[in-house]
């Protein structure tokens, strides 16, 4: 498994529309990806549970990717955050 | 053929059938399945169609609207293929034997609660998009036409009643006319039916079996006619014969000036509430748009437009009228105009409430980025901007100071700046009182005949029993208006008029005669109030 923490800078959080590519973004690795937060969990999959932790500006976020190509997965999923969130 | 009367919105006639518009989201109804497998296949069909319906929805807004505000479609999609969202359906219908419209509506409900539920303004604000998500799904299931998107024949709208953002919504083109039960005449409803020139009729005691039946409105008349027989049909035939005979009459005013036959000359423009109702600004020939409503961005969006996405419209306005007039109204929300990611309080007096420029003055983080937005869309044309609800001369000195600073901000950021005249909607008397002092802060005054009216009569313009004791031609009204262009022409700066009354083809010459500089109406009254100017002496 590899892990990263990430500081979301957008003003609302991870509101729908970034959520979405979220969605997206993480459909395209192989292996699982999982967001963390002091409230919880869920799977990166899934655009309910995802919007559900109502992750805000200034919340620390712990990414965690899991399975085939993980190393390459987190980098992309870092590029993500930090492209869009 | 049945005959019902009701209270005219918009004058014109309409011939073709009825679509009967209804919500109706509290009418599922709990069946018990035989054939479990055979639900869920119902499922997932609704499911694709509604992805499909998206999809359509998503490169509509495209076009529209904007990539980025089109995304939310996307989302919706997206929220439609939740795992936890079918999971929570098929395991309705498989463990409780239930039809998919009751699984999909408690499902619905669920989620939309768990969003509801949140700490955070925003995330509330979503449950409101699980609901859109599940209704369309449901009404996919029932059959039913509710989620605002006309077929190819063009219908005449019955509802219950009409949100502004559902009128909107719908497709312009496919809508022949909108009769409502509820709703007052001075509704925003019934002002977008003017400002689209779609025959409108309210107070009418709707009846859902009507839909699918022929219908007759007759907006000049106020009467709706369903299941008419030949000889009314023949009748009102002939009389939309006419009426499209004297708009080809109007055709030929295209391309003269609005000027008196002394040679009062007056600025004739467009009010309009979209970027879509720029065609027909041009196809009537507006002058220029003295009102750009833009709070449309607002009430279309699921979140705050960013300011690309408002420089994005107002630039595009800005260029298609080519260096004419564009005068943007900044955002006018509150009153009856509700945004719910603004979480704005439930009011026992909205239209007295927090709205409108106290709104912006109160949260200048939304003001500042509407303001940017505007200066640099001044770039790409002739933009104007102006700002509703003024009381006092101190807002305005606040306004001023804010607009200055985010025009010297972008311009120390290199950013290409046009000139702006900033000015001011007199729609409270407050404003109309002082207006001689206010002449002297701003460039221009647009008098907003609709709330002064409301503000001077203290009539609520929602209350349809108050319609009998709405007066528009009251003479407080009137003096009102001709103190204000007074007031206006000792500063040295023109008055105009973008309410209803400006297009009140009775007050005319009256406004000609007090020296009103500009007329802002709405498209489909350009060129009959041009022949007005015109045959003035």
């Amino acid at each position: 498994m590899v892990a990263f923490k990430y500081t979301i800078t957008d003003e609302v959080g991870i509101h729908a529309r970034p959520a979405g590519l979220l969605v997206k973004a993480a459909k395209e690795q192989a292996a699982t990806v999982t967001i963390k937060t002091a409230k919880g969990s869920a799977d990166a999959r899934k655009l309910m549970a995802i919007m559900a932790l109502g992750v805000k500006q200034g919340d620390e976020v712990t990414v965690e990717v899991e399975g085939e190509n993980e190393e390459q997965a987190a980098k992309d999923m870092q590029a993500f955050f930090e492209a869009n969130l | 053929m049945e005959k019902y009367t009701g209270k005219k919105v918009f004058n014109g006639v309409a011939i073709g059938p009825i679509l009967f518009y209804s919500k109706e989201q509290d009418q599922v109804v709990r069946r018990h399945v035989e054939d479990v497998q055979a639900e869920l296949a119902r499922y997932e069909a609704a499911k694709e169609t509604a992805i499909e319906q998206l999809q359509e929805l998503y490169e509509k807004a495209v076009q529209e609207v904007g990539e980025v505000n089109a995304q939310i479609f996307e989302v919706h999609s997206m929220l439609l293929e939740d795992d936890d969202y079918n999971d929570s359906i098929s395991n309705m219908i498989t463990t409780q034997e239930i039809n998919a419209e009751y699984a999909v509506a408690m499902t619905g409900d669920h989620f939309a609660e768990m969003f509801a539920n949140m700490d955070d303004e925003y995330f509330q604000a979503r449950s409101a998009d699980i609901k859109d998500i599940s209704d369309r799904v449901v009404s996919i299931l029932t059959g039913r036409g509710n989620s605002g998107e006309l077929g190819d024949t063009p219908v005449i709208i019955v509802a219950e009643d009409l949100a502004p953002s559902e009128t909107v919504k719908m497709d312009k083109s496919k809508l022949l006319a909108f009769v409502t039960h509820l709703g007052s005449t001075n509704s925003h409803t019934a002002i977008l039916a003017r400002t689209m020139g779609i025959p409108a009729l309210i107070g009418i005691d709707i009846r859902k079996e009507w839909n699918g039946k022929m219908a007759i409105v007759d907006g000049k008349e106020g009467i709706l006619f369903v299941d008419p027989d030949e000889t009314t049909i023949l009748e009102y035939q002939k009389r939309k014969a006419e009426e499209e005979e004297r708009d080809r009459l109007y055709q030929t005013l295209k391309g003269k000036e609005s000027v008196t036959q002394s040679g009062q000359k007056v600025h004739l423009y467009a009010n309009i509430g979209n970027v879509s109702d720029l065609a027909t600004v041009l196809m009537n020939d507006a002058e220029g748009i003295g009102l750009f409503r833009s709070e449309f961005l607002y009430l279309e969006s699921q979140d705050y437009p960013s300011e690309e996405e408002q420089f994005q419209v107002y630039k595009r306005v800005a260029e298609t009228m080519a260096g004419k007039k564009v005068i943007i109204r900044t955002l006018d929300i509150g009153a009856d105009k509700q945004v719910d990611y603004f979480g704005l309080d439930k009011e026992d007096n909205p239209a007295l409430g927090y709205r409108a420029i106290r709104i912006c003055l109160t949260r200048p983080e939304i003001f500042r980025t509407q303001l940017r937005a505007l200066f640099r869309a001044s770039a790409f044309g002739n933009i104007a901007i102006m700002y509703p609800m003024i009381t006092a001369v101190e807002e305005v000195r606040q306004i001023k100071e804010i607009s200055a600073a985010v025009k010297q901000e972008l311009m120390d950021a290199g950013v290409p700046v046009g000139e702006v005249e900033e000015g001011i909607m007199i729609e409270t008397p407050a404003a109309a009182i002082i207006s001689d002092q206010l002449a002297k802060e701003v460039d221009f005054f647009s008098i907003g005949t609709n709330d002064l009216t409301q503000y001077t009569l203290a009539i609520d313009r929602q209350n349809p029993k108050l319609d009998t004791f709405y007066r528009p031609h009251h003479e407080a009204i009137l003096r009102l208006i001709r103190m204000v262009a007074k007031n206006a022409h000792e500063a040295g700066i023109w008055a105009g008029i973008c309410g209803e009354l400006g297009a009140d083809m009775e007050l005319t010459e009256t406004f000609l005669e007090m020296g009103i500089d500009e007329l802002s109406v709405s498209p489909a009254c350009v060129l009959p109030i041009r022949k007005i100017i015109r045959d003035a002496k």
